[in-house]
């Protein structure tokens, strides 16, 4: 059994409230980091940490804060980033349902190592239910004396106000959010400046995600180099993992960074393996952006050894036989999925998320996704599956912010590891509409690597 | 541009102008745009959709010219910009729901409500639609209505059923 950090009382009746959370040593971290601590001494402890970016990009996180710019007289802000979209992604839902205290007790800590005496906890609109819990939570904190003027007598003013959304993808990307948190349409700014320097009102800025933003109570709790000791080189700590898809146990699991993918997908302790005793087909280990893998290359990496839940082995191998660690959203296909509807369907959700500021990606989505359906739906040719590769290959690195990347990556992934499926779709264009190309020879062990 | 079908002349009461008040308070001073979302929800939750006479007058309130209204309300697909049923089914149809039947859970509402996506029943009661990742994959399929934005997860057809008997023996009332 892993040690658990964020959800380690999630199963406390009450848990939710700021009486129990406090009970169970909710806090502690605001006592100890404003009482007993500057903020250089937070910071400083979050980079010892080895805390990595939750959201997906897997950014140092105590590195991001060292680059937030200091001017005098300018305020400074951070926005806490939940905006989860990504496709397999529901951690930061179930944090803030079950036990939203964890990320106002984050947001208090962080702020202060910041400097901000504003923070922002930018919502996707859908998860009206809970921002109203975190409203609550708020006021909780608030009317304990942990938010406010002068929080616990140490002089320092912190309020923080929660945003909603109005559902858009796109404003999960940084500087998008902080459009949209201006009350515009969710268009990424371009780089530089770096929201750090110029984000928010045009003041220096940090935006977290959710869970990066909670895992800073445990790390001021138990001080960097104890968190640090968790998990496996550059991987530290624990890491909330969404699984979804054919499995017995979907749900959010806490993990310590380091746990076997086979372990996670097959023990009871998590996934608890496939559902109706079919077969792994395929995964998306990080959210719906990364790099699909083929059952061949799920538990073990392309060179034989196990493939681990950190971020260096999921991406062992690289995009030629790797993937990402993502946001964490854990996708599972049984044999029975279709890898060419699944493709499809993703291409179409990066067409209507588009934010149509970047040709590229405005134009090459909504192509791609009208070839995949011709496909699919048994009309494409083999020069179509061609056109495909070439039409990732001109979006991937041609756009304002990483949505083109993250477009092109799952259609590139389904086309170098599934490409037979894809010309069996061609080639049968009536059987492919009554039946599914199945597992095929996509769990055979692979031929050793020479080098 | 904004093609308008049909508009809905509306005067924000006392109550609703107090909400706007208090989401502008969360601001500094001149930065009340931010409340634009904000209060695009608080006028959607009363009205059930935003006409342009709403969004012009939220643009006055806020001080804001109407076409920066107009822009976000078609960015962003939570606004609705025509009338919608009393209850707007929202299903989840991106991938990790379709692994688990999001796309049977669709055809069902479509024949059960007899109207098809985007249409509304002819009672006014119900609107559906697909929408993309609710980011709730590991409960799907799953489906929302709004203004609360209640979610409904593990849908099977029998619970969708359910669902709508319910909400029909709710009626147009509250």
């Amino acid at each position: 059994m892993g040690r658990k950090l964020l959800l380690e009382h999630i199963n406390e009746p009450g848990i939710n409230t700021f009486a129990v959370y406090r009970q169970k040593g909710g806090y502690r971290a605001v006592e100890k980091a404003l009482k007993t601590m500057s903020p250089d001494d937070v910071v400083e402890e979050v980079k010892k940490s080895g805390l990595r970016g939750r959201g997906g990009a897997g950014f140092p996180t105590g590195m991001k804060w060292s680059f937030l710019a200091k001017p005098e007289g300018v305020p400074r802000y951070l926005v806490c980033n939940g905006d989860e979209s990504e496709p397999g992604t529901f951690k930061d839902r179930y944090l803030m349902t079950h036990i939203p205290h964890a990320l106002v007790e984050g947001m208090i800590v962080s702020s202060y190592a910041l400097g901000a005496n504003t923070s922002y906890i930018y919502v996707r609109g859908e998860m009206m239910p809970q921002i109203r819990i975190l409203e609550n939570a708020i006021a909780e904190a608030k009317a304990a004396g942990f938010l406010g003027n002068n929080i616990l007598g140490t002089g320092y003013n912190l309020e923080i106000y929660v945003q909603p959304g109005g559902g858009a993808y796109i404003c999960g990307e940084e500087t998008a959010l902080l459009e949209s948190l201006e009350g515009k349409r969710g268009n990424p700014r371009i780089k530089p400046p770096f929201p750090a320097i110029a984000g928010l009102y045009g003041c220096p800025t940090v935006v977290n995600n959710v869970e990066s933003i909670a895992a800073t109570v445990p790390i001021i709790n138990d001080g960097g180099e104890e968190y640090a000791k968790i998990g496996i080189e550059r991987s530290t700590g624990t890491k909330l993992i969404s699984a979804s898809g054919n499995i017995n146990k979907p749900g959010v699991y806490e993990i310590e960074l380091g746990v076997p993918v086979e372990e996670f997908i097959y023990s009871d302790e998590y996934c608890g393996g496939i559902a109706n005793g079919k077969k792994l087909k395929a995964l998306v280990a990080g959210g719906s952006s990364v790099p699909i893998l083929p059952a061949n290359l799920i538990t073990k990496t392309a060179t034989g050894n196990p493939r681990l839940m950190t971020y260096e082995s999921l991406a062992d191998g690289g995009f030629q036989t790797g993937s990402m660690m993502g946001s964490g959203g854990f996708i599972v296909f049984d044999e029975d999925q279709c890898i060419v509807r699944n493709t499809w369907n993703f291409a179409r959700f990066y067409h209507h998320e588009s934010c149509g500021q970047c040709s590229p990606c405005r134009e090459g989505t909504g192509w791609m996704e009208k070839v995949l359906h011709k496909i699919e739906l048994g009309h494409g040719s083999m020069e179509d599956i061609d056109l495909l590769w070439d039409i990732q290959r001109k979006i991937e690195g041609n756009t304002i912010c990483p949505l083109g990347d993250a477009a092109a990556w799952p259609v590139a992934a389904a086309i170098r590891h599934f490409r037979d499926e894809f010309e069996w779709h061609v080639l049968n264009p009536q059987e492919s509409q009554t039946r599914n190309y199945g597992l095929a020879h996509y769990a055979d062990p692979l031929e050793p690597v020479v080098q | 541009m904004l093609s308008v079908q049909e508009n809905l002349p509306v005067e924000f009461s006392e109550q609703l102008l107090a909400k706007f008040a208090e989401v502008v308070s969360r601001y500094p001073a001149g930065k009340q745009k931010s409340a634009l979302l904000p209060i695009l929800h608080l006028v959607q939750a009363e009205y059930g959709w935003l006409s342009t006479d709403a969004m012009d007058k939220v643009a006055a309130y806020l001080q804001i010219k109407p076409i920066e209204v107009y822009e976000v309300a078609t960015f962003y697909t939570m606004y609705f910009l025509k009338p919608q049923g009393k209850y707007a089914l929202e299903v989840c149809r991106t991938g990790p729901c379709c692994l688990v039947g999001a796309e049977r859970i669709m055809r069902h509402i479509e024949q059960r409500l007899g109207v098809k996506e985007g249409e509304v029943t002819p009672d006014g009661l119900f609107s559906w639609r697909g929408v993309e990742c609710l980011a709730a994959c590991g409960f799907g399929p799953v489906l929302q209505i709004g203004p609360e934005y209640t979610f409904y997860e593990n849908l099977t057809e029998e619970s969708v059923d359910a669902l709508i008997d319910t909400l029909k023996n709710k009626g147009l009332g509250q």
